[in-house]
Parts: C-alpha cells; structure tokens; sequence
C-alpha cells in the first residue's frame, strides 16, 4: 500500500491553531483556480457577461441615443462608461447567487474540515469572479468600439477605467456575496440582489444627465457611490484624468470591503 | 492543558440541540489512539451530529472534546490537521474530475505542485479510480465517489479518520473493499472512528462499539460484551393466543432467567438464548401450562435485537425527526 504511508504520530507534528497570512493568499490562489475550473467545465455560466453586455449596450445606445444626445454616435461616450459599470456590477451579483448554490454541496463540508484560512472558500471564489469582470468588460468596450465608441485619451486609459470597475465590481461583490451566505435559497439570493442593484445603477448617472431629474432624486444620484464611479471612468477614459470621482469610489470600495468581507465571513463561519 | 496522548478521542457530555430537537443529548466516548471504534445506532441517532462536533463542523453546544488532547473549540484548526473526515454524502466537487479534486484538496493542504501531482497519482491508482481520473463526477457510482472521497481524507496522512457510514448503500462486493482498506489505514498506525448501521459492520471492523439512541451512548463496549448482553442469539416466538403473552413471559423469567421483551405490535416475543440447552425445559414449561406456539425461530443478535434489548424500543426510522445535514445547514 504505497499511497497510505506510516502515520506520523501527533506528538511529531508541527501544529499551529492560526493561519499565517502567506497560507491564506495561498488558499485563496488555489479555490479561485478552483473557481475556474468550474468555469470550464460549464461555460455557459459566462452568458451573463458575454451575452448580456452586447445586447444592453446595442439597446440602450438605440434606444436614448437620439433622444438624449442627438445621435448614437454622440451618445457612446457617456453610455459606454454607464453601461460597463452596470454590466459589471450586476455581474457580480451572480457571485452571491452561484456561492449560495456552490455552499450546498457537500465539498463545501470538506472545506470546513481543512486546516486551511477560513476566508478562502470565499475569497477564491470573489476572485474568480474578477475573470467574470474582465471579460464583460473586454465585451463592452469591444461592443462599443465597434459602434464606433473612440476613447478621447485612448486604449490605455480606457483600460484603466476598466480596472477600476473590476475593483469596485471586486468590492461590492462582498455585499452579495454577505447575502449568499445568510439566504436559504439562490432564488431569494437574486430576488434581494436586485432590489438593491437596480435603485442603484439606475438612479445615476449612467443613462442620464443628473440635471434633468427631479431635485429629490438629482441629490440621491449626486451621492450614489455608482455615480461616482461611473463619472470616474468617463474622465479616464474620455479625458484620461483621474479626480475627486475616482478616489471617492475607490473609497466607497474599500469601506464596502471592510465592512461586509468580516459581516459574510462571520456568517459563513456561523453556519460552519 | 497537557492531556495524555492515549486517547484519540475524549468526548464528555457532547450536547447539540436544533430546535427543540436534542440531536446529541449528552455523548461520552473515549476513543483509544490506534485502534477502530465504531458507533452504531439507526438514522437519527445523532452519530453524525457526534462526528460533526469532533470535527470542528459543528460547535457543540455543551461538553467538552479533545483529539488527541487538543480542544475541539479552542484549538480547532490544530484538530482540523489531524484529522481526514469521510462523510455520509461524498464531501468531493461534482463539477471536476477525480484528479481535479485531489489536485485542488493537496494544494489547499500546503502540497507543492509536483507533491501533489505525485500524492494525486498514488491515491487514484491505491484507489483503483486511474482509469476514470478525468472524467467528471457526475458519471461516477456510489462506490467509485465513496473511494474518491475516502482518498481526499487521506491525502495530509491524518492520524485519526471519521467515515460517517462508508458502506451505507454499497453493494456486497464494494462494501469488502471499503472494509479492506479501513484494515489497511489502521495497520498503518491511524486511528479511525466510524459510525454505522450496520452490526455486521462494527463487528467486523470496530475493536469497540458504541451504541447510540437518540443522542445518548447506551452501550459501549466490544462486540463480544454487546453481543453478550443480548444473548448469543435469541430466540423468537410468536403465540397462538396472544393472552398468554403475560404468561409466557412469567415463565421465560422463571426458566431461562432473563427478561423476554414483546414486540411493538405485541404477538411477537423476542428472549435472549445464552444457553440452548435451557430452552427444552422452556417449551416443556409451554405445554405443561397449555401455552401454544404459532411459530418459533432462532435468531442470531442484530441490531434491531441490541436496540430492543438496550433501549426499550425498536429501530425505528427517525429521518422525520432528525433534520439531516443538508436541512440543517438551511434552517441554521
């Protein structure tokens, strides 16, 4: 029996009762490879982020171009950035919504009889999901480039813009994924989602000019965190400057992490 | 807190309650390092709530456990080091494939790549599932997922392993090989704890038995003192005239000296046999005071036997009871 060697007894054993920091960037690396070997293995999960973002942007930019910019042409830049922040985001409610459905396997149990990080079921699983973020993103620029949409400050800044939704995408993923962990059901998971993701992409200023609301709403969409961020992709991406907007969102991400990464992995732990 | 290293398993007065339901109601096992000990009990016994706790997947909510004399509680992630844990419902990714699940499990377990590719390898052939290594879960038996899952436990070589019900729903042929490798694990100095239906099971495998009947030990000891407290076999009879019942009890305590238990729909009287021999004087003592039999039958002890005998009542099917693991983890 070669596999089965003699065991090492107990008293032998360098046993620690904490994770170090190195073991669980580690774990994590390896549930996110986890995450997306699953990937693979059932594609048609990435619909959401490769279908989606085509048909939303054609639609939207159709449909408000004219009305609301005079042309479709004129529209893009203001909606390509709008458009790849509420693509994004609402991708990453899918996180919440396949982590509920992934805890109610039983490899799950396994995990949780690991000595490995607690986080890294969790964390690996937000990370994979950033490869969920970037190709929608890559989607929506492709699309929009393809409409005719040019960055005013070119590729590379547009990229950046990018990126920075990918974090903030990172970061509000943690709220979902607080839902998926505390919800009974994945169903209940999307239904709750929603309620929050749609007031929040579409009161701001992603489709409209803020200006033309009501001035109760105008003051709701000024603070939305999501108008910050979207504001903060245009001036990258058009102007290739990076302002008050983008450091407000980046902050609103941090705090966002901080506050739901201990919330869902306290819950989680909880229903360990 | 230095505890001896004797014991594998020390668990006083586990409880877990769900609801108002006390899932484990007070556990004491201990459990000697090297050596099998088997718990015994039907569904909804709370064996696998017990196991969850020992675990670290469930937080008891009173007692106190030690493995390999480090708590359960406070030390959780040094128990979790040495233990592999085999569940009722294979703990492996359906998603991936078998090599896909082993690779993923050594690199979590702090293997290297080429370490774990080695280790994947050896467990996959050890375990016979080489040739069915890439192809996905879903299309694995019962059997082929049970040996995948009991390989994942074995990948960190734990010192002490849980298999909660390794042959529940096996056929006979698979069943003997899991019982094989159980044999082989401990002859390579692990400890293992597992819990089972079946008596056949425990007295093939367990060096100590624990009987378990809604949430409480009720026996402990080895097959053969269990299997003496029932009576080597026991001896079944049913009466012509279920009237008579008081009375053929009254003379199976006279005669043979033990306890006759009715069964639950109440024709059926179930006596412990220690000595054959006694029973001639028994039917003699039937027809002298015109008692008359319907049928008679030998019985050797099951566990339905051990459980009318230790606990008063049958084995019954508590799954209704008993929220399972999969409920569980909802209604928390």
């Amino acid at each position: 029996m070669s596999a089965i060697a003699t065991i090492t007894p107990p008293s032998e054993r360098n046993l620690k009762n904490h994770v170090s920091l190195r073991q669980t960037l580690a774990n994590t690396v390896t549930m996110a490879h986890r995450g997306l070997l699953k990937v693979r293995r059932t594609p048609e999960q990435l619909m959401d982020v490769t279908l989606q973002p085509v048909i939303f942007t054609v639609m939207f930019a159709f449909l408000f171009g004219g009305a609301l910019a005079g042309s479709v042409q004129n529209y893009l830049p203001q909606l390509i950035p709008g458009i790849l922040v509420q693509t994004v985001i609402t991708a990453s409610v899918v996180t919440g919504v396949q982590l509920r459905e992934d805890m109610d396997k039983g490899v799950f149990d396994r995990f949780k009889s690991l000595p490995i990080a607690r986080i890294a079921p969790l964390s690996g699983a937000l990370l994979a999901d950033t490869l969920r973020y970037t190709i929608a993103t890559a989607v929506t620029f492709i699309v929009g480039f393809a409409m005719g949409y040019r960055p005013g400050a070119g590729v590379g800044f547009a990229a950046l813009g990018g990126l920075l939704v990918i974090v903030c995408a990172w970061a509000i993923s943690w709220i979902f994924a607080f839902f998926g962990v505390i919800a009974r059901t994945a169903g209940s998971v999307q239904g709750i989602s929603f309620l929050i993701l749609f007031p929040l992409t579409f009161f701001s200023n992603a489709f409209v000019s803020p200006s033309t609301l009501p001035s109760w709403l105008e003051w709701f969409v000024n603070i939305n965190p999501v108008s910050h961020l979207v504001t903060a992709v245009r001036d990258l991406a058009n102007n290739g400057t990076f302002g008050a907007d983008g450091w407000i969102a980046l902050a609103g991400a941090a705090v966002i992490v901080a506050v739901f990464a201990p919330l869902t992995v306290r819950a989680y732990m909880r229903k360990a | 807190m230095t505890r001896s290293s004797e014991w594998a398993v020390e668990a006083h007065g586990l409880v877990k309650v769900f609801g108002d339901n006390r899932a484990v109601d007070g556990v004491d096992l201990t459990v000697r390092a090297g050596t099998v000990y088997g718990v015994l009990g039907p569904n909804g016994a709370g064996k696998t709530t017990t196991i969850s706790m020992l675990a670290t997947l469930l937080k008891p909510d009173a007692g106190e456990g030690f493995v390999f004399g480090h708590d359960i509680r406070r030390e959780q992630q040094v128990v979790r080091q040495l233990i592999g844990v085999t569940a009722q419902f294979a703990s492996v990714d359906e998603t991936l494939s078998a090599t896909e699940n082993l690779m993923i499990f050594s690199r979590l377990l702090g293997l290297n790549g080429r370490e774990a590719k080695r280790k994947t390898t050896e467990l996959l052939e050890e375990f016979g599932l080489t040739e069915a290594a890439k192809r996905p879960l879903k299309k694995f038996s019962g059997g082929m997922r049970r040996r995948l899952d009991l390989a994942a436990s074995l990948i960190a070589q734990p010192p002490l392993i849980f298999l909660d019900e390794p042959t529940t729903g096996l056929d006979p042929r698979t069943r003997a090989q899991m019982w094989d490798t159980i044999r082989r694990l401990v002859s390579t100095g692990s400890t293992v704890l597992l819990t089972t239906q079946y008596l056949d099971e425990a007295d093939q495998l367990a060096d100590r038995i624990a009987v378990i009947d809604r949430g409480r030990v009720v026996a402990e000891g080895t097959a053969d003192e269990l299997k003496a407290s029932v009576g080597e076999s026991s001896l079944q009879l049913r009466l012509s005239d279920p009237a008579d019942i008081e009375d053929a009890r009254r003379a199976i305590r006279t005669v043979l000296d033990v306890e006759a238990v009715v069964s639950p729909e109440g024709s059926r009287i179930t006596a412990p046999m220690r000595d054959a021999d006694t029973v001639t004087d028994l039917f003699v003592t039937f027809r002298e005071a015109g008692i008359h039999l319907q049928e008679m039958s030998v019985q050797k002890p099951t566990l339905d036997e051990v459980f009318l005998t230790l606990t008063g009542h049958g084995v019954e099917d508590e799954k209704a009871d008993e929220p399972s693991a999969e409920e569980e983890k909802v209604n928390a």
